[in-house]
């Protein structure tokens, strides 16, 4: 018997227990991917790669890290110099943190642009916000363990911010930091989740967003539905196998996204203190609130938002209306299927009131990630509410606007003349 | 034509974006002086190690530091860093450095007690370090008759006030930029190797580059056909 027979019984053995053969066609090698993918269609990819580098670069720092008040901040200090390789392993999982959500952000700038979040992909879009919403709890968590000064004050704002909440606040938030001060509890408890529990659930998240996009198809830059047309075995006349034309052509990007990666991690390894913010450089310090207290970059949009309202109104706490416009503004993420009401998905297609929101809303995000980066005086009072504005209106009229504006006709055929 | 405009607004979109990115990059308002060090120089290292340990150590520890990995780093005989700079308490070669005075005794004797400093040139730059060892200037009102462009009322006495009067003021300019020099090393010692390193990963990447895209152009030659 050959070695080729072998391996082939082995398959046939394997596969008449468990489908191997069958899901590698549906997902891989008869997955059908419009052939138009472009630039904005690699950030799929590449975030499974960064979770990838996340998942194993945390598993061997949780072989060293000490989750206790007295040894977290030296653990990460003997993983920087006694570890063997530590150096690398702990700048992968930072520099990781930081350009998860860069490619996250990116990633869903696409579903904007080409309509991806609408009918049949909500599902996908809901499990993507989902992804979202769990990765930002992760990189809270993640953040604190390490126990400098910016982790613990972080830490207080946002578990102070919990205590906000009226009537049962200061209950939850004794319930969610274990103790009556943030300390060794509370650092026992976020790397129980930051190890165990949230990543558990970013997999499940992940495998229903990938099983519900193979479901109904990738969409496209044209936003044409590509099962339209099949030729005579059923398969899209605009599609090409995901395996071997994508999986191969997406090397390109994983290689120069790796090459960025390590580009920081090697010489930039901080991020210009927006990767690792200076006042973590020292311990923990329950006396020595440092000058300015910023989230990490990834958040200040929403920081931004929180401190944007500065006013007791309504028998409520000005934080507690910061508290709602902030779940408000990750709420409204959920809903946005249903809130675009055009019969076209792509930007192409769109009218002018889609691009021109579009183009609003990404703009607003940007500077009030600014904004949220920079003291609360940085910027005159009245940027930030502005900001937070754009940022609900582009969600709130969009039924009107996307009703409402004139859209261009959508070609059957990919690469057909439009119109 | 439609699809021109299209590109250019979200290129608009982008540079708009990129505009308030830029006035984070340089949004340093102190002036510092630029220590200009090099993390490769050896010779500056040591200097900076000899400085470190007689002006320095005295008060302030470097509790990660260990003179293992200094004798390794710098290429200091373990024999010559064992009779010349293991002090202070310290014993062993694999100890870490300590300060000679106990912290408590530093705080009552400066009001403060003096910081530890193996991560001072991560958490303040290296130009602050810089900056703020050739900040200090005789002042009459303070206590200690020294005080700090950089940080007024410094509770910090000018240890090297003596050495500054010694030499000319070019000379204890490069004094102190081997001191900064050394701190950038003691709070990341891996430094150097990292930034050396760092260019076979990449460029072993830049090769791989090439051949995943020279693989790609193979596979998809059929169907651009």
């Amino acid at each position: 018997m050959s070695l080729r027979e072998a391996a082939s019984n082995l398959v046939g053995w394997v596969d008449y227990r468990l489908p191997i053969v069958k899901t590698w066609k549906t997902h891989m090698s008869e997955y059908y991917a419009p052939k138009n993918f472009n630039f904005w269609y690699f950030f799929g990819v590449l975030a499974l790669v960064v979770f990838a580098n996340q998942v194993l670069s945390g598993i061997w720092l949780t072989m060293f890290y000490v989750p206790t008040a007295e040894e977290a901040f030296k653990s990460i200090e003997y993983i920087m110099r006694d570890v063997s390789s530590g150096w690398a392993i702990r700048y992968m999982h930072e520099v990781g943190a930081s350009f998860f959500f860069i490619v996250i952000y990116l990633h869903i700038f696409r579903g904007l642009l080409y309509g991806s979040y609408q009918r049949p992909r909500e599902l996908i879009w809901i499990f993507g916000m989902f992804i979202y919403c769990l990765m930002m709890v992760e990189g809270f968590l993640g953040y604190v363990l390490p126990y400098g000064n910016m982790s613990y004050w972080g830490a207080k704002v946002i578990l102070n911010l919990v205590g906000a909440i009226p009537i049962i606040g200061e209950g939850l938030q004794i319930w969610v930091q274990g103790d009556f001060v943030v300390g060794s509890a509370t650092l026992g408890r976020f790397f129980a989740l930051h190890v165990a529990l949230v990543p558990l659930i970013l997999i499940v998240g992940i495998f229903l967003h990938i099983v519900a996009l193979h479901q109904v198809g990738s969409n496209n830059p044209e936003g044409i539905d590509i099962k339209a047309h099949v030729d005579a075995d059923g398969n899209p006349l605009d599609g090409i196998p995901f395996h071997p034309y994508y999986t191969i052509s997406d090397l390109t990007p994983v290689v120069i996204f790796l090459i960025l990666f390590f580009a920081c991690v090697f010489y930039f390894p901080g991020g210009g203190g927006y990767f690792i913010e200076p006042p973590n450089y020292l311990p923990a310090d329950k006396l020595s609130t440092p000058e300015h207290i910023a989230p990490v970059w990834y958040f200040t949009p929403f920081y931004a938002m929180l401190r944007s309202v500065t006013i007791d109104s309504f028998g409520l706490d000005a934080k507690v209306w910061g508290l709602i416009i902030v779940s408000g503004a990750m709420l409204v993420l959920f809903f946005l299927p249903w809130l675009d009401r055009s019969a076209v998905l792509s930007m192409r297609y769109k009218g002018w009131p889609s691009k021109i929101m579009l183009m609003l809303f990404a703009v607003s995000f940007v500077f009030l990630g600014v904004l949220g980066a920079k003291p609360a005086d940085w910027a005159p009072a009245w940027v930030a509410p502005a900001l937070t504005t754009i940022y609900f209106a582009y969600f709130l009229a969009m039924p009107v606007y996307t009703k409402l504006e004139k859209t261009k006709p959508v070609p059957g055929r990919i690469g057909a003349k439009s119109g | 034509m439609d699809r021109e405009i299209f590109v250019k607004l979200w290129l608009a979109t982008a540079a708009i974006s990129l505009f308030p990115l830029c006035s984070i990059a340089s949004s340093n308002s102190q002036e510092l002086l630029q220590s200009n060090i090099d993390i490769h120089n050896k010779a500056s290292l040591r200097r900076g190690a000899r400085l470190y340990m007689n002006h320095c150590a005295a008060c302030h520890s470097a509790k990660f530091m260990r003179y293992e990995r200094l004798s390794k780093d710098l290429e200091i005989p373990p024999e010559i860093v064992m009779s010349d700079l293991v002090r202070f308490g310290a014993t062993r070669l694999s100890d870490a450095i300590p300060a000679a005075i106990d912290p408590k005794v530093g705080e009552k004797a400066f009001g403060i007690a003096p910081p530890d400093l193996t991560l001072e040139a991560k958490y303040r730059g290296t130009d602050w370090v810089y900056s703020y060892l050739l900040g200090f200037y005789k002042d009459s009102n303070a206590p200690t008759g020294y005080n700090n462009h950089l940080m007024a009322n410094v509770a910090m006495p000018w240890v090297l006030a003596s050495l500054q009067e010694a030499t000319s003021e070019a000379e204890f300019k490069d004094q102190m930029r081997d001191l900064t020099n050394f701190m950038a090393y003691m709070s990341e010692p891996i430094r150097p190797f990292r930034e050396n390193f760092g260019k076979y990963v990449l460029g072993f990447l830049m090769v791989l580059l090439v051949s995943v895209r020279l693989l790609k152009n193979e596979y998809w030659r059929s169907l651009n056909e």
